[in-house]
């Protein structure tokens, strides 16, 4: 266990010496206090535009983030050939793989919470209220994406070259996030077999819309129609089960990959 | 040497030409077009009806507290109208409840705990969440009187703001200076909100005339209900202005809009109950101020 936690230490340290977070987080402070400026018919209390904003720019930091961060991991030790001492020590292949992958998430993971940090303040300086138990939700829910994104890409990078893994990723993730869950509805008005298909696909994808709370936020339904904490784990262990797929999966092609 | 010196020319005189060519043609393209000064407007050039729909759309999901039909939703819907029209026998299903209906599969009933699942609709001041969506929507087209209705309807009934909501409609007014519609808007912030008759009154014998030229040509009826003359819209100027003419004391004035508002009025009977007791009142009044000779 130290082993991974020694190789996850390496990732969060690359974190915070490269400039992606810092660049993204100070455009999303810009970009937001720059919507919260904007007077619409003299009226203060307008924040739902301003937090809908916020939330989209955090979703969007966040995924680029954890996408670039984990995606360039084993790529850049097999070009710097830094993957043989590594190698060299006692670890296994698998120990580097879920070291990186803890690193990635814990890294994110450390990301989000100060992005979420800044939505807190901005949002409680204009509402008065702070509603922690549902900022925990959201923050915790999409800290469970970012996870299962960071388990595609590690997999993505094991078989694919930086560029494509980092396209490939973000179309999915988006394109999985906008209309995974519409997928059966569109299934419904298909013939045959694009139907069955679409309906496969639309069962074997990892839902990601199920960590997306943002609406509940945006529209003040933090004090009334929360998820129950149980539907939270629900969705917890939803995402861990797609993690360890992709990581096995990951683990299975790393394992008898030739590194030179 | 000599080569390169010649291109560099050569790319000046292209660039100059080009400049000279595209420069007025711009200016006059910037004095054809309404001048939003939206920063939006600009960037989005062509697109910004597009956009300007979508704003829209993003008023109303505010409206619904987020609780709206995806695009998925609307089709399913048109798809399911379909199967009422060539299958009836096959939808004997239980009525929906709600657009979204019961959830089809476990991944559908478990994302709903994750959004919005109750249909409700902003109340009081939280309607002004809305408002810079529809801002946003009128600055990129402002040739959707619509925006501007309801907008000021919601800045007026809602929030109070009777100066904002004139305000808007005169800015719409100058994009549309011919719309019946928002004349009549605004007579009703002059008439109901900031209690200034005359102005009212005048304003809605804009509205009238405005009627006249754009809606009277209109055929009464089309096959698809577009493009239809706006009756309505006609009896409730008229009905405005006899309003207005009752409130400062001119009951036979009043009368006379009611007349003609009848024609066009969804309820004639009642417009007509309304001249008669006009009528009867004046009478009565005529009577006490000039009693019987002895």
């Amino acid at each position: 266990m130290n082993k991974i936690f020694a190789v996850a230490g390496v990732v969060i340290k690359e974190l915070y010496r490269r400039k992606d977070f810092y660049v993204l987080f100070i455009l999303t402070v810009l970009i937001t206090l720059l919507m919260a400026s904007i007077n619409f018919f003299q009226d203060i209390h307008v924040i739902r535009f301003v937090k809908e904003g916020c939330l989209f720019l955090i979703l969007l930091a966040a995924l680029a983030i954890a996408v670039t961060t984990t995606a360039r991991q084993m790529p850049s030790e097999r070009e710097n050939r830094t993957i043989f001492p590594l190698l060299a020590k006692p670890i296994s292949r698998w120990q580097v793989l879920l070291g990186k992958f803890v690193g990635c998430w814990a890294a994110s993971g450390i990301a989000l919470a100060v992005f979420y940090l800044f939505f807190a303040v901005m949002a409680a300086s204009r509402e008065h209220t702070l509603p922690l138990g549902a900022y925990i939700q959201v923050l915790w829910l999409h800290w469970q994406m970012l996870g299962v994104v960071i388990a595609l890409t590690l997999l993505g990078s094991v078989v694919l070259s930086f560029a494509a893994n980092l396209t490939i990723v973000f179309i999915v993730s988006l394109g999985i996030l906008l209309v995974a869950g519409h997928l059966h509805k569109v299934a419904s008005g298909m013939t045959e077999p694009s139907a069955s298909i679409l309906t496969v696909l639309y069962f074997i994808i990892p839902h990601l819309e199920f960590f997306d709370m943002r609406d509940l936020i945006i529209h003040d339904w933090a004090g009334t129609d929360l998820p129950s904490w149980l539907d939270v784990f629900s969705a917890t262990f939803y995402g861990l089960c797609y993690m360890a797929f992709f990581l096995l999966a990951a683990g299975l092609v790393f394992r008898r990959k030739a590194l030179n | 040497m000599v080569r390169a010196r010649f291109i560099l020319i050569l790319l000046l005189a292209v660039c100059f030409s080009l400049a000279a060519w595209l420069q007025p043609r711009r200016q006059e393209r910037l004095n054809q077009g309404v001048q939003t000064g939206s920063v939006l407007a600009t960037l989005l050039g062509d697109g910004r009806q597009m956009a300007a729909d979508y704003f829209n759309v993003r008023a109303d999901i505010y409206f619904h507290s987020g609780y709206y039909p995806s695009v998925f939703d609307q089709a399913r819907e048109e798809e399911e109208k379909d199967s009422d029209v060539s299958h009836p026998e096959e939808t004997n299903a239980p009525l929906e409840a709600g657009f979204r209906g019961p959830p089809q599969d476990w991944i559908d009933g478990f994302s709903r705990h994750f959004r919005p699942d109750r249909h409700t609709h902003l109340r009081g001041e939280a309607v002004a969440e809305i408002l810079p969506w529809m801002r946003l929507s009128a600055d990129l087209d402002p040739h959707r009187v619509q925006t501007f209705i309801v907008a000021s309807y919601f800045l007026r009934d809602y929030l109070g703001k009777a100066n904002d909501a004139r305000d808007f409609l005169r800015a719409g007014l100058m994009a549309n200076p011919n719309s019946p519609e928002l004349r009549y808007e605004l007579g009703r912030v002059y008439f109901e909100n900031l209690k200034d008759f005359p102005h009212a009154r005048n304003v809605w014998l804009g509205a009238l005339r405005s009627w006249d030229e754009v809606e009277a040509p209109k055929p009464l009826k089309t096959d698809s209900g577009e493009g239809e003359r706006d009756i309505h819209l006609h009896s409730r100027i008229l009905d405005s202005l006899a309003d207005e003419e009752l409130t400062v004391g001119r009951t036979n004035e009043a009368i006379a809009y009611f007349k003609q508002s009848k024609a066009d009025s969804p309820f004639p009977a009642r417009v007509q109950k309304r001249i008669d007791n006009l009528e009867a009142a004046l009478h009565h009044a005529g009577s006490q101020t000039n009693p019987p000779p002895h």
